[in-house]
């Protein structure tokens, strides 16, 4: 098979492959996105929790065709029961198979060109830059030349570690997921992400549970990779958790099983080399604390394609040009998912009664604020309620 | 190692643990690279749903 060349290859066409897609075809730049998948979008690996902000940042109107139900909040569930409900601005969950599509057709309607059930095998490389990729479709190989290639491959991210960047996941920085998606369940507050967390729940991570409608939703778990063994995987739990809520999930049953893993370091280390971009979960660009990648994954993916575009237009795609896109994220979005990171490793040293006494004694705007990085008023609150925690918050938030 | 292909949900998530770069995920079907695969065991302990076992003679 012949593919002519491209000033851009794009891999992957998830949320991050197809919004850097349409950015760069927008600025008139040859873009091709090739996706391993026969269908864009399925099987979902997501709980399509996002909120408002996520979408319009990225210029995207949310639309009833892949929106399944608006959300107002989330209720956190400590471990021996507690309830902490927090409002925050709107947000939605997804039908993630119908969102993905739609991001494809604006992007190929902007002028990119799609190839599916294509999977790029290696970045092909002449000495230290990149000039294409090694491709398969039905079983023939060919290569594919371009000015640039972005890495938009996800989680197995083998197209950075086929160039030589390492981007493999660490035992203590991804989460095992497993996700159920069930109807028939009895839901208390469809309007609101419940999270529960606990050791015995969820050990480094939490259970959530995000309504996709009166008695429809994503069921899920999140459980730290070095903390899964044999008879206690994501998956024990989450039926262990089902199992122990008749109440809600008495009547219902699975209408699809989702599987997955979660980077939380917060970002891979380089995200540029000469004619080569990476992006999205490929670049561990998730929120550490809920794993949400989605909404960072395309805001992430406009900043590369913007830089990757204006590059290609002036004759110079070395590293040191791309390096823009890198130096802006590290600088506004990277420090946030740093300092989330740092709140991260704190959490995971909290025990279940810590844990009680932080949700105890945090406001509705105290978690708000930890969500959003802000820590300084809260360790005023520790010194006054929780002076034990003190030592503990003020070494690892801090700084 | 050994995979059991009724279990595995073809998520990929062994795959972006592997430090030999010795999974792949093509659509549904997970490929082990022999040669390259040390048997470190992390994908196995890693997996969701436990299809992925070490082997205990290597
Ligand atoms: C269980 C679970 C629940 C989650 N819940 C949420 C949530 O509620 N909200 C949220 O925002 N995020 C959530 N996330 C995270 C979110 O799914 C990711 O952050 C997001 O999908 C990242 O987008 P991406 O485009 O970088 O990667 P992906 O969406 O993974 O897209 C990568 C694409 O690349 C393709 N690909 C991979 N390798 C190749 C190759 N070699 N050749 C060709 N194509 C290739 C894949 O087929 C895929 O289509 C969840 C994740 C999991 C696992
Ligand atoms: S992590 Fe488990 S379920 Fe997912 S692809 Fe690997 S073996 Fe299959
Ligand atoms: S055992 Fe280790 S080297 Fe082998 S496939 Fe699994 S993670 Fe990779």
């Amino acid at each position: 098979m012949k593919i002519p060349d491209y000033d851009a290859v794009v891999v992957g066409a998830g949320p991050a492959g197809s919004i850097a897609a349409r950015f760069l075809a927008e600025k008139g730049v040859k873009t091709l996105v090739v996706d391993k998948k026969q269908e864009i979008g399925t099987p979902k690996r997501c709980a399509e929790g996002i909120n408002l902000g996520g979408l319009e940042k990225i210029g995207i109107k949310p639309d009833p065709r892949w929106v399944t139900s608006e959300i107002t909040g989330s209720t956190i569930h400590s471990p021996g029961g507690g309830k902490v409900v927090c409002k925050f601005s709107k947000g939605y969950v997804l039908e993630r198979k119908i969102f993905e599509k739609h991001l494809a057709m604006d992007a190929i309607r902007a002028g990119a060109r799609y190839m599916v059930k294509t999977r790029a095998i290696e970045a092909i490389k002449e000495g230290d830059k990149v000039t294409g990729i090694r491709a398969e479709f039905m079983g023939e190989e060919f290569t594919i030349n371009s000015k640039l290639v972005i890495a938009a491959d996800g989680v197995d991210s083998k197209i950075a570690r086929s160039a030589g960047i390492n981007t493999t996941n660490k035992m203590t920085d991804y989460h095992s997921g497993f996700q159920y998606e069930m109807a028939g369940l009895n839901l208390e507050g469809h309007d609101m992400l419940h999270l529960y967390f606990g050791n015995e729940i969820a050990p480094k991570g939490y259970v959530w549970i995000f309504p996709k409608g009166k008695d429809v939703a994503n069921v899920g778990i999140g459980i730290l990779a070095s903390q899964s063994e044999e008879g206690n995987r994501a998956r024990d739990y989450l039926d262990r958790f089902i199992e122990s809520h008749p109440e809600t999930f008495g009547n219902s049953s699975p209408i699809e099983i989702n599987t997955g893993g979660i980077p939380v370091s917060s970002s891979v280390d380089t995200f540029v080399m000469d004619g080569f971009m990476i992006v999205g979960d490929a670049a561990h660009q998730v929120n550490p604390i809920h794993g949400g990648g989605m909404a960072i994954a395309m805001k992430a993916a406009k900043l590369c394609a913007e830089v990757g575009a204006q590059a290609i237009k002036e004759g110079n795609v070395s590293k040191e040009r791309l390096y823009e896109y890198e130096k802006t994220w590290r600088e506004t979005e990277g420090v946030k998912l740093q300092k989330l990171f740092k709140l991260r490793i704190f959490l995971e040293k909290l025990n279940d009664n810590d844990f009680e006494k932080f949700a105890d004694i945090l406001s509705e705007e105290d978690i708000i604020k930890l969500t959003n990085a802000e820590y300084k008023s809260l360790f005023k609150t520790f010194a006054r309620k929780a002076p034990k925690i003190l030592p503990l918050a003020l070494k690892f938030l801090s700084g | 190692m050994e995979l059991d292909r009724d279990k595995c949900c073809y998520c990929g998530g062994c795959v972006g643990i592997c430090p030999e770069n010795a999974l792949e995920l093509r659509e549904t079907a997970l490929c082990i690279d022999g040669e390259r695969c040390k048997n470190c065991g992390l994908c196995a302990k890693f997996c969701p749903v436990g299809a992925l076992t070490k082997d205990e003679n290597s």
